[in-house]
């Protein structure tokens, strides 16, 4: 078990270091000199050499490469003498366009990723995993074929177009929410609650239609397997044995689904955190690309990464502790 | 948008490797027999009828896409649509864009040229090189299967969906529709390299191949002989549930404006034009929206049924 998990973090490690390493080859390497782009358009080439030299641009490729790696654990500085600025570990660089440290803009637009995140993953688990197991019970009937149309379409809709239909109709034709803007929970927990009730909608309604499909599929599995044969055989119930033997096997593939779909929400839900005009993660991320922002969108993809790997291998562990058979086969 | 693909893949990568992956006659009978699949066809052919007629149909309808019309705006309205439901007369079949009354028919018609164009072009590319991969990773095994692997595990682990944005972003504006089909296939083979390795590695002991390989053949036409026809299927059924995914994508992409760039059309792109509007004139997101949903749904509900017959659900 501690080799296992020492290979995963090994191999996390390197491909997190891959993950840095092309997204400084694109960055740095394909886009328009940044130099230029944050002098602006009065701009004499003395001051663009300055600013080159402040930010190390001026270094061959792999010097970079390694000055930025090397930050991450030591911090850096930037220029030199009194001028110099230093930047404390991890440090993933300054906003090119505001000069904000990169981690810190991460890390205040956070809450309102988690916010997004979890109130969805709660409304989407619940009704998606709940919508599957009635429609494996009650396989075949009308409800069945009923709600799986309705995942079909939900799975088919694209979130933008669902987030456009809701405003639409919440908002200005029927009148039952305001304009979301985002306020402080405790100013106001209603007006908190309006603001993300319909970004937690359009989310929802994706995932849950995908986590109602599998959690179908597996049901329905694990209805044909000996041992729930097996327990039907030893008097049980049909609901008693659903409860105490089918929902454990054909749920742990959904936590699974579940630890990586929530780490890919931390690092923003881009569009749909732009359509509604919250300021998270895939917000500044996207706000940073509109101005080649390159150390911001950087920051961003590296974090995201970051908890993606995480999140595999967290998802990994808690696979091997749900489901026996697993554990059984690998020792 | 890309990790529903993965999921369908998932759905889909648990057939029994111990079953016969043809299906019968009479199963595609059955499900070609089905309202929904017959109405999806419907409406895909009817996309694509529309895609490469595209020139034509618009000069029956009177409009090129880039053409304005002012007289269809109204200035007094901040430029709205003249006439009800966002201009739809029988000059503008399916009304007009504000402010500039460019023809929305006209520009659906384009749209689905791109979609189309797109949503084919990144699949044919994910599916070679997913195949590919799949089966040297699965057949070959040890070294070659562990670096194909790690090249995969390392592609899935990406944010992909910031990551396109990033490098669409960074890259110069060339030909933007051959631009999204490689940034879209570098991001998808992995999920159907995996399938495919999985299964390639399930057919590769089964008796048959062993018998072939028993016999002399070497690998290059054991694998052409033996394990893609058993694999046809699977493929068959991948490739009809990535298209509504590009298509989706492109759509998101275009919508957040690194996809295809302005004046061509693109359904993602006009829905993201229409957000200013969407209270004052909601056909003008509802419209493209639509086109953009049902030809999502059709081929997901064609890809769906497909699987059904492949993994003996039918």
């Amino acid at each position: 078990m501690a080799l296992y998990l020492v290979k995963r973090l090994f191999a996390a490690l390197i491909i997190m270091l891959l993950v840095v390493f092309f997204t400084f080859v694109i960055f740095f390497q394909l886009s328009p000199d940044p130099a230029a782009s944050i002098c602006g358009q009065t701009c004499t080439p003395e001051r663009i050499e300055a600013i080159r030299y402040q930010l190390g641009l001026n270094e061959p490729f792999f010097t970079q490469f390694f000055t930025f790696l090397a930050a991450i654990f030591v911090g850096r500085d930037y220029g030199s003498g009194a001028s110099a600025v230093h930047c404390n570990a991890p440090c993933i660089g300054y906003s090119f366009q505001t000069n904000q440290d990169v981690l810190q803009g991460i890390i205040d637009r956070l809450p309102v990723s988690v916010t997004i995140a979890v109130g969805a993953a709660v409304l989407w688990l619940l009704s998606g995993v709940a919508a599957g197991v009635i429609s494996a019970v009650k396989e075949g009937t009308w409800w069945d074929k009923g709600a799986m149309m309705f995942a079909l379409a939900g799975i088919s809709l694209p979130n933008y177009f669902v987030a456009l239909v809701l405003q639409y109709l919440l908002v200005v034709q029927l009148q039952w929410l305001p304009f979301p803007t985002v306020v402080p929970f405790t100013d106001s927990p209603v007006q908190w609650f309006q603001a993300y009730l319909m970004p937690w909608m359009v989310l929802a309604l994706m995932y849950a239609s995908m986590y109602a499909r599998l959690t179908r599929t597996n049901v329905i599995d694990t209805l044909g397997e000996n041992f729930m044969r097996t327990a039907r055989a030893k008097g049980l119930g049909r609901g008693a044995v659903l409860i105490r033997h089918g929902l454990r096997p054909s749920l742990t593939p959904i936590v699974t689904l579940l630890g990586v779909d929530f780490a890919t929400l931390l690092g923003g839900a881009l569009i749909t955190e732009t359509v509604f005009g919250l300021n998270g993660v895939g917000r500044y991320a996207y706000d940073a690309i509109a101005v080649n922002d390159q150390p911001v969108i950087m920051g961003v993809t590296l974090v995201a990464a970051f908890a993606v790997i995480i999140a595999n291998i967290v998802v990994d562990l808690l696979y091997r502790l749900l489901d026996p058979r697993v554990r059984v086969s690998s020792s | 948008m890309t990790a529903s693909l993965s999921n369908q893949v998932e759905e889909f990568g648990r057939p029994d490797p111990g079953e016969d992956f043809s299906p019968g006659a009479g199963a595609l009978k059955r499900i070609l027999g089905k309202p929904s699949v017959i109405l999806s066809l419907g409406f895909l052919v009817f996309i694509v009828l529309l895609a490469i007629f595209a020139p034509l149909i618009t000069q029956l309808s009177g409009y090129s896409p880039y053409e304005f019309d002012e007289g269809a705006v109204d200035p007094a309205l901040g430029g709205l649509p003249r006439g009800p439901l966002g201009g739809i007369s029988a000059d503008h079949w399916m009304g007009v864009e504000p402010q500039n009354g460019r023809d929305i028919f006209a520009r659906i018609a384009y749209g689905a040229r791109v979609s189309m164009l797109i949503g084919i072009g990144a699949t044919a590319i994910t599916m070679i090189i997913g195949v590919v991969m799949g089966v040297i990773a699965g057949f070959l095994g040890g070294f070659v299967d562990a670096a194909i692997s790690r090249v995969m595990d390392f592609l899935m682990a990406f944010p992909a969906l910031i990551f396109m944005i990033a490098i669409l972003s960074a890259l110069p504006q060339g030909n933007r529709p051959l631009l999204l089909v490689l940034v879209l296939s570098l991001f998808s083979w992995p999920a159907t390299a995996r399938v495919i390795r999985g299964q390639t590695l399930s057919l590769k002991n089964r008796e048959f191949v062993e018998a072939a390989k028993t016999s002399g053949a070497g690998w290059v036409p054991l694998v052409f002989r033996e394990v893609l026809p058993n694999l046809s299927g699977t493929i068959v059924v991948m490739a009809t549930l990535a298209v509504p995914t590009f298509i989706a994508t492109e759509a998101g992409l275009s919508f957040l404006g690194v996809g295809i760039t302005p004046p061509d059309p693109s359904w993602g792109q006009m829905i993201a034009s229409a957000v200013t509007w969407y209270s004052s004139d909601p056909m003008f997101f509802a419209i493209p929206g639509m086109f953009l949903f049902l030809t999502v749904l059709s081929f997901t509900v064609l890809g769906d049924n497909l699987q059904k017959i492949w993994a003996g659900g039918l």
